[in-house]
């Protein structure tokens, strides 16, 4: 295959993922990593360097839009970028020591439980809660516009989150993703934050987070320009088209149809990573 | 005497959201310069990824990274954009120590350096 078909061919694969990535909020990233290694036979610490500088555009080029409504929690945000930040490194570090097969295990582990958690109806979280004194020290709460006015919410178990957040960050850092599924997961169940506030708040510290573990994989020499160019040129288009269209499109069969396919990208990981095709 | 809007929360996040997609558009048009000149050049050789090499020592360094953009080389300038795209969340948090100052949260100042710190550490010194 020569260079120009093989960029065009992964500029199409990932601007798919990133349109189907943004328009189900389950992100381009899970998908990018098992395609460009499945079908693209690419090296896996090649592919997990170019799916970090695409988590870090899109994050990015997203987050201007977020901040216009007002959701968003800087405190909480910066606070628990602490622990991602350091658990990127640690992360970015494990990856220059494992073999190959078990980063691709773990990856597929983490896809298939991704697609589970987001298929689970999430449990109505209760965030009418006391202020809790850790968190007013560390001038956590905060408060939502909503057509009723503004809602206050008191977030609780700063450790629980902060420790949750930390492995967030370690997943990132190992398998190139931006782990939005932990970070909310920690946001949203143990600390109790509004999901909105959650989902926002957790667009915003994805970047930072892979910046942390992008500078280590630029360092080690695994982002090579020529395949992390179209990954992230076509990520960055496929999710901005992906954010015009969401309110008009019907999200909800799309979800079900774009779970299962990370389902069988994350069975495929494990088989490939077992077997030792990867 | 213009009136010199008060900090706070919302107004710096807003211009940080600015500052990120700025780098991000930034990072992205210096990509497609030099990959118009990398395929241009390269595009008829035959792409293999297969077998995990590492990149060049000038590829990996900011000072490498550099030269050979001066050089136009087309994965140098690839590779100077996705360095800019690098430093744009980084640029974000030494953003935010400023609006923490401004605000007077000593706290969140400290906080703000430690994540700086953590990024810059593996920028520079990461390998």
């Amino acid at each position: 295959m020569t260079i120009l078909l093989f960029t065009i061919l992964v500029a199409a694969g990932s601007f798919l993922a990133g349109l189907l990535g943004s328009l189900t909020g389950l992100g381009g990233g899970v998908v990018l990593v098992p395609l460009l290694t499945l079908f693209f036979k690419v090296d896996i610490r090649y592919a997990i360097g170019a799916s970090l500088v695409s988590v870090i555009a899109t994050s990015s080029g997203a987050a201007a839009a977020y901040v216009k409504e007002g959701f968003s929690n800087i405190r909480i945000g910066m606070f628990l970028e602490i622990a991602t930040t350091i658990g990127a490194l640690l992360g970015a570090f494990i990856a220059t020591k494992v073999p190959t097969q078990a980063i691709a295990i773990i990856f597929g582990v983490v896809l298939v439980y991704s697609a589970y958690v987001s298929r689970k109806a999430r449990p109505k979280s209760e965030w009418h809660n006391p202020p809790d004194p850790l968190a007013t020290r560390l001038g956590m709460n905060g408060s939502f516009p909503t057509p009723e006015g503004l809602r206050y919410y008191n977030p609780v178990r700063v450790p629980t989150g902060f420790g949750l957040m930390f492995g967030a960050g370690t997943l990132s850092g190992l398998l190139g993703i931006g782990s939005g599924a932990v970070k909310v997961l920690a946001m949203d169940q143990a600390m109790k934050i509004p999901f909105k506030v959650s989902t926002t708040t957790s667009n915003f510290m994805i970047g930072v987070t892979a910046a942390a573990s992008a500078g280590v994989y630029l360092n080690r020499g695994y982002i090579d320009p020529g395949l992390a160019m179209p990954v992230m040129l076509g990520v960055l288009g496929g999710s901005l088209l992906g954010t015009r269209i969401l309110v008009k499109a019907e999200t909800k069969v799309l979800r079900v149809v774009f779970s299962l396919v990370i389902v069988f990208l994350g069975l495929q990981m494990i088989y490939q990573g077992i077997s030792g095709r990867i | 005497m213009a009136v010199i809007p008060k900090w706070t929360d919302q107004r710096v996040e807003q211009v940080v959201g600015n500052l990120l997609r700025t780098g991000v558009t930034i990072s992205a048009a210096i990509v497609l310069i030099g990959a118009s000149i990398y395929l241009t050049r390269h595009g008829m050789a035959s792409a293999d990824y297969r077998v995990f090499q590492g990149e060049p020592n000038d590829l990996r360094t900011v000072h490498g990274i550099i030269q050979r953009s001066i050089h136009l080389s087309g994965r140098g300038i690839i590779q100077l954009g996705l360095l800019l795209l690098i430093a744009t969340p980084v640029a974000r948090v030494a953003f935010a120590v400023y609006g923490f100052a401004a605000e007077g949260d000593r706290l969140y100042v400290g906080f703000t350096l430690i994540v700086l710190a953590v990024l810059l550490y593996s920028l520079v010194g990461g390998s």
